[in-house]
């Protein structure tokens, strides 16, 4: 018997799907503003082995890089309210991401900053530079040039893994296709149509992410390699 | 090599013969109850692996609400009761192929089984509520609105509870009803729908939370299922159920099984 496509009955739900495609990129840049902002933090603080927050970032790093995320997830929606803390599906998923891209971008930006040459500090502090200044222009700058496509890999990871929020009732684009599915019976058709969403917010988060470092993070004036 | 020739009367022989055979099935199913009389052993298909209807106990004995059904109909038929093990989806089937006399399992009822198979009189409530904490007001759909409640995706309650929700309901839909129920445990949702018969054992294994039942958003009972074109058999399963209802047993059943009391209307 051949199977009788009906991609109509899908495009029925339109308004679920951009609604979901909407929150999963809503929970991907709140995620990956505070999950970036955390990473840094982290990475500064493990990179310079700032005492005593250099323990608890690096418990902190193994304990999220070693878990999976669905894990973390159902932890706090459904662990943390033994505790008195109750947060809605929303709250959940996003300290969700922050905290898992916060792990993942500690290492990352660690690794930048440590790949700083000690020389281009020793030529700031003889600029007259002060540590801030230090930091911000020859340290953190030049690290997240280095780092950036690993950060918008990361970032993406995270955007890919936040389907797994739909187990809680987090009304996004995976929620959206589970909904449709259980209405029409039309599973091919229904997971394609979400393929393809998810595929297209994949290249628009990094079309965004790479005009971001062009615009923010790469040096002013570019120069040639031979100048460099 | 010569093939002996059957005669033509041989050929007729053969021929009555096999149409006897054919035919042998037909007229034994003419009248299931006769047979089940003649034979002395009436031919129940049960469940095996859902509980509180069907399942192995301790003992590895079947036990549940149905198997006690089923004994029942064996007594009022006063014959041996012979119990076949059936799943959900080849239930129907066993009946349709004459393998087992009558359905006692679970069975629910709709349009499309009813062009199949005949249904008795009900003899057992299964009802979808929606559940809240004991001092929740909640009288019916209207009382919903504002209200977050939980839901199984996809379920036939989901379906229910989404056409009588009003507009400003909440509705969480979770993936399978383990996480539909750990939201209602853990304070996520203040309200959610499930079947009496779960939320009865969810009561029995848990004090994180009590389930007090609101209002029922689906009222599917359970039916003895006939094969078609079995009148006499199927009076005689109604008047089995409408008896034991009336004297109570029914009753005793549903307080040993699901730990609440028949209810009037079923």
């Amino acid at each position: 018997m051949a199977y009788q496509f009906d991609f109509p009955a899908v495009f029925d739900y339109t308004d679920a799907l951009v609604t979901g495609a909407g929150v999963t990129l809503g929970l991907t840049l709140v995620g990956a503003l505070l999950g970036g902002a955390l990473g840094t933090l982290g990475g500064v603080v493990r990179a310079w082995r700032i005492h005593p927050l250099d323990w608890a970032f690096r418990l902190y790093v193994e304990v999220i890089r070693n878990t999976p995320f669905l894990v973390q997830l159902l932890f706090i929606f459904f662990g943390l309210p033994s505790l008195g803390v109750q947060i809605n599906e929303w709250q959940a998923s996003i300290l969700t991401m922050v905290v898992n891209l916060g792990a993942y971008t500690t290492e990352i930006i660690r690794a930048g900053i440590e790949a700083t040459p000690r020389g281009q500090i020793e030529a700031a502090q003889s600029l007259a530079m002060n540590r801030w200044q230090t930091f911000r222009h020859v340290v953190l700058r030049p690290s997240l040039q280095r780092v950036w496509p690993a950060l918008s890999s990361q970032v993406i990871i995270v955007m890919l893994g936040s389907a797994v929020c739909s187990q809680i009732a987090t009304e996004d684009l995976t929620f959206a296709a589970n909904f449709i599915q259980s209405r029409n019976f039309r599973a091919f058709e229904t997971y394609l149509v979400v393929t393809f969403l998810y595929f297209l917010l994949a290249l628009l988060t990094r079309q965004l992410l790479n005009w971001v470092g062009r615009r923010f993070v790469a040096p002013r004036r570019p120069c040639s390699p031979e100048v460099r | 090599m010569k093939t002996p020739r059957r005669s033509f009367l041989q050929q007729l022989a053969f021929g009555l013969m096999a149409g006897a055979v054919l035919s042998q099935p037909l007229v034994a199913r003419a009248d299931v109850l006769d047979n089940i009389h003649k034979n002395g052993v009436v031919r129940i298909a049960i469940p095996q692996d859902f509980p509180p209807f069907g399942s192995l106990g301790p003992d590895l004995k079947l036990r549940g609400y149905d198997i006690d059904m089923a004994n029942l109909v064996g007594q009022e038929l006063g014959v041996k009761v012979e119990l076949i093990p059936v799943t959900s989806t080849n239930r129907i089937p066993y009946l349709t192929t004459g393998k087992a006399d009558l359905v006692i399992s679970s069975l629910g009822k709709n349009a499309e089984r009813a062009k199949v198979i005949d249904f008795s009189a009900p003899y057992v409530p299964f009802v979808k509520s929606v559940f809240g904490p004991e001092d929740a007001k909640i009288a019916g759909p209207a009382d919903l609105t504002g209200k977050v409640v939980g839901v199984t995706r996809g379920s036939t309650e989901d379906l229910s509870l989404t056409k009588l929700a009003p507009a400003g309901t909440i509705i969480k839909r979770y993936e399978d009803n383990n996480a539909t129920i750990s939201s209602y445990l853990t304070g996520q949702v203040q309200l959610v729908t499930l079947g009496n018969i779960v939320a009865n054992s969810v009561n029995a294994m848990t004090k994180l939370r009590r389930l007090s039942a609101k209002f029922p958003v689906e009222d599917t009972p359970c039916y003895i299922g006939v094969a078609k074109g079995e009148p006499a058999l199927l009076a005689k399963m109604n008047e089995i159920v409408a008896k034991a209802k009336a004297d109570g047993r029914l009753n005793e059943f549903s307080l040993r099984w699901l730990q609440s009391p028949l209810p009037k209307n079923l």
